[in-house]
């Protein structure tokens, strides 16, 4: 008895709430012809703009921002060895992060910025940096990150992370790191 | 004694600090012409003693030793008792005066005398402002250095350089001796690679005020400058070619870093590709001739110098000994190379006779950077570490006689020696 009243309830609910127009009086667009390649029907279908302009849907994107959010927590420096510019396999996955990251959005520029620890000359340290930035911008295009949208400089050693001479300090200068313009 | 001058604001300010160098002079060269600099008649009465600047300028220069002259009492017109001289074992004579002027300039003169021979070996004269009386005493020891040896003197040409000081960081142009400093160039962000164009005029140097190595031609009476390479990627190591028009680079627009040579009459040209490689190809230098280029690669596995033609062909290897070698700088009247080389983790400058190839270390210093020749083909300037600090030193050739130009304004780095005035 509680329960057909419930229903009787939600029936009035809803036939309360019901539009001004019938449910049986709208004109319900026959898209099989789309289908089946007729263009004539498909012709007439997109000739009436308004039936186009009443389906618009703005989109809110949560999982975006959720990317956006969730980028920050993941590390934007790789490390590397002396004299090296191999990607350690440590990183991997920070690097998987990043291109994931970075292919959501095309419009998304990326620096990616090579340095070295303070052993050696200054030119010669840029072009070492230069090398590192560029294998961290190939593992990224190889995880199918467009390449334009990817800039990899160099700092050389002109911006340590960390000042002094030991090693300690350098191992924390020998990197590259994502930067997001 | 140290005074601050006054800031003058032109049509864009410079930054003048006053006697922001010693300069200490250490090591004993084989031959040093025993020179004495008589007290000018009058310098007292002016700001700079013309008498100290030209014998530090010629001590420093390692090819001569001051002879004591206190208590002479000497200026352009008198005639010396040579006697006198030789027994203080002087070979040439300097005498001179400064007068000042009822317009506030001051009439300078000076009169030089071999004792040995008793023969005047000239005069010079000018009249200068206050503020220029450094440069002429710089001019009177150029004419004194060329009269006894042959050579032009480099002590009336210029210096640049890099101070950094915290986070900020200034490009400065001094004179030779390191007096005299002005900021052409103020950033928070690094400055590196100045380098001098063949006029004298004309500064290009990398940038990193966009946040990635740009090249930067800057003129430095004005202050006005032109972005010529900001190409994807890195842009750095500007180098000029001997007439003035062409920039070598290194770039790393196609990949990598390469050499480049831009066309600076042309604004907007696009950059060619010389000595093409899978490795890196930096530090590049054009030979006296302009024909030739030195360069940085490491083609062969470690860091070495090449030269290639301009014209283009194989880049022939000029570096055989040791595993890292860089920074390759040609005397202008192209008979040495220095380098740095590392050796047992240690930068050592280097000076190679490329008549011969054989090369000598020529410091105790174990962190040198960057050399430059004096525009006379006699003397380096190069960075280095003394005490944990930066330092910039000048050295003759065989490393036998160096000075320290020890700064105030921060560690030091990056100086390049400025062509002869023209």
């Amino acid at each position: 008895m509680k329960r057909s009243l419930v229903v009787l309830g939600i029936v009035a609910l809803l036939s309360a709430c019901g539009s001004a127009v019938k449910l049986d009086n709208v004109p319900v667009e026959d898209k099989s012809a789309n289908f089946g390649g007729n263009a004539s029907s498909q012709g007439t279908g997109a000739a009436d703009g308004s039936a186009v302009g009443k389906g618009a849907v703005a989109s809110l994107d949560l999982t975006k921002s959720n990317q956006d959010a969730a980028i920050q927590s993941v590390t934007r420096v790789v490390y590397f060895d002396y004299d090296s510019f191999a990607i350690r396999p440590e990183f991997q996955s920070v690097i998987e992060s990043h291109a994931k990251y970075i292919r959501s959005d095309k419009n998304r520029k990326v620096s990616i910025e090579g340095h070295t620890d303070e052993r050696g000359g200054r030119e010669y340290n840029l072009a070492l940096g230069q090398k590192r930035a560029e294998a961290v911008r190939k593992a990224l295009t190889l995880l199918g990150v467009a390449d334009s949208q990817l800039e990899a400089v160099s700092f050389g050693k002109e911006k340590p992370a960390v000042m002094g001479s030991t090693e300690a300090a350098m191992e924390k200068n020998r990197r590259a790191e994502i930067s997001y313009r | 004694m140290i005074k601050i001058l006054s800031v003058i604001f032109l049509l864009v300010s410079h930054t003048v600090a006053w006697a922001q160098f010693r300069v200490e002079v250490s090591g004993v060269g084989l031959t040093q012409v025993p020179v004495a600099v008589a007290a000018f008649r009058g310098e007292d009465g002016a700001t700079q003693k013309i008498s100290a600047i030209v014998q530090a300028d010629l001590e420093r220069s390692g090819q001569f030793r001051g002879v004591d002259t206190s208590g002479s009492n000497l200026d352009e017109s008198s005639r010396p008792d040579f006697s006198v001289w030789r027994q203080k074992n002087a070979d040439a004579l300097l005498a001179g005066s400064v007068t000042r002027l009822a317009d506030g300039r001051f009439d300078v003169r000076m009169r030089l005398w071999d004792t040995v021979r008793g023969q005047d070996l000239g005069a010079q004269s000018k009249t200068v402002s206050q503020s220029d009386i450094r440069l002429a005493a710089h001019e009177f020891a150029d004419y004194v250095y060329e009269k006894l040896t042959g050579d032009k003197g480099i002590f009336s040409t210029r210096i640049s350089y890099v101070t950094k000081r915290g986070q900020s960081f200034n490009l400065w142009v001094a004179d030779a001796d390191g007096e005299n400093p002005q900021s052409a160039l103020a950033s928070p962000e690094p400055i590196i690679s100045p380098a001098w164009s063949p006029n004298g005029r004309q500064l290009a140097y990398v940038s990193f005020e966009a946040r990635k190595p740009t090249i930067y031609v800057h003129e430095v009476a004005t202050a006005k400058r032109r972005l010529v390479a900001n190409f994807k990627g890195s842009n750095s190591a500007p180098a000029w070619s001997p007439d003035g028009r062409t920039l070598a680079l290194t770039l790393s627009r196609d990949g990598g870093s390469q050499l480049n040579l831009l066309d600076l009459s042309v604004a907007g040209s696009e950059p060619r590709r010389i000595a093409q490689s899978n490795s890196i190809d930096t530090e590049p230098t054009f030979t006296a001739d302009g024909r030739s280029i030195y360069f940085v690669s490491d083609r062969g596995g470690s860091p070495q110098i090449y030269r290639v033609s301009v014209a283009g062909g194989a880049p022939e290897r000029v570096t055989f000994s040791g595993t890292y070698n860089i920074s390759p700088a040609l005397s202008p009247d192209g008979r040495w190379l220095a380098y740095i080389s590392r050796i047992s983790g240690a930068f050592k400058l280097h000076v190679m006779d490329l008549s011969s190839g054989s090369s000598v270390a020529i410091t105790d210093t174990i962190a040198d950077e960057r050399p430059s020749f004096a525009p006379n083909s006699r003397m380096l300037i190069y960075a280095t570490q003394q005490q944990g600090k930066e330092a910039m030193m000048i050295s003759t050739l065989d490393g036998r006689i160096k000075a320290r130009l020890a700064g105030q304004t921060g560690d030091i780095r990056e100086p390049n020696w400025g062509p002869f005035q023209k």
